[in-house]
């Protein structure tokens, strides 16, 4: 799964360990979600975009692989 | 149960305590009899016991530590424990075989299998853990 966390962790000027202790996860478990590695669990999916206040599914978008 | 660094640390050195606890009672247990009490029975089954009763302990600090891992961290060591439990059946089956047929010379020894289990463990959860970096 493709994911902009990358673009809307800078516009908000946030590390990825800020980013991590605000919803409660590793800096690791950042990392691979904006590498692509790893897709999140839905109600991670759903902290992620309401701390940016946005839409899941303008934060990541389903491709097939 | 919510990630938090400061719960992790603490499990891991809580796992770590009962681990190394469980360790030192499997020793007195073992050696005890021979070198501290003299065989004196009851001694033994007290100290066995402890040792079972601390092997609670380590497997319930196991599983909070489990707990407070977050959701990556989770698949990792749900990825290594399935790599290590495969490879533990496999390996330990073969090396009961070796042992049945005489193939090797010494008698199959579960220390080599517990030995073995956590090599796997460390190894696997440390490739797997990678993957993710």
């Amino acid at each position: 799964m493709k994911n902009k966390l990358k673009v809307l962790r800078a516009e908000h000027n946030l590390t990825q360990e800020q980013l991590a202790k605000a919803v409660e996860v590793s800096r690791q478990t950042i990392n691979a979600i904006e590498k692509e590695k790893f897709d999140p669990s839905l109600m991670l999916a759903i902290k992620l975009a309401r701390l940016f206040k946005t839409e899941i599914e303008s934060i990541f978008i389903y491709a097939k692989d | 149960m919510t990630f938090s660094m400061k719960t992790k640390k603490q499990q891991i050195l809580n796992l770590a305590g009962w681990t190394w606890s469980w360790v030192a009672t499997l020793a007195l247990a073992t050696f005890g009899p021979q070198f501290i009490w003299d065989d004196h029975q009851l001694l033994t089954i007290l100290f066995v016991g402890l040792n079972f009763a601390n092997g609670i302990a380590m497997v319930i600090a196991n599983r909070h530590f489990f707990n407070s891992l977050d959701e990556l961290q989770r698949k990792i060591q749900l990825e290594a424990l399935g790599i290590t439990l495969g490879l533990t059946v496999i390996i330990g089956i073969t090396y009961s075989l070796l042992d049945t047929t005489n193939l090797i010379g010494a008698d199959a020894e579960i220390g080599f299998l517990v030995g073995m289990i956590g090599v796997i463990y460390f190894l696997s959860t440390l490739i797997i853990g990678r993957r993710y970096a």
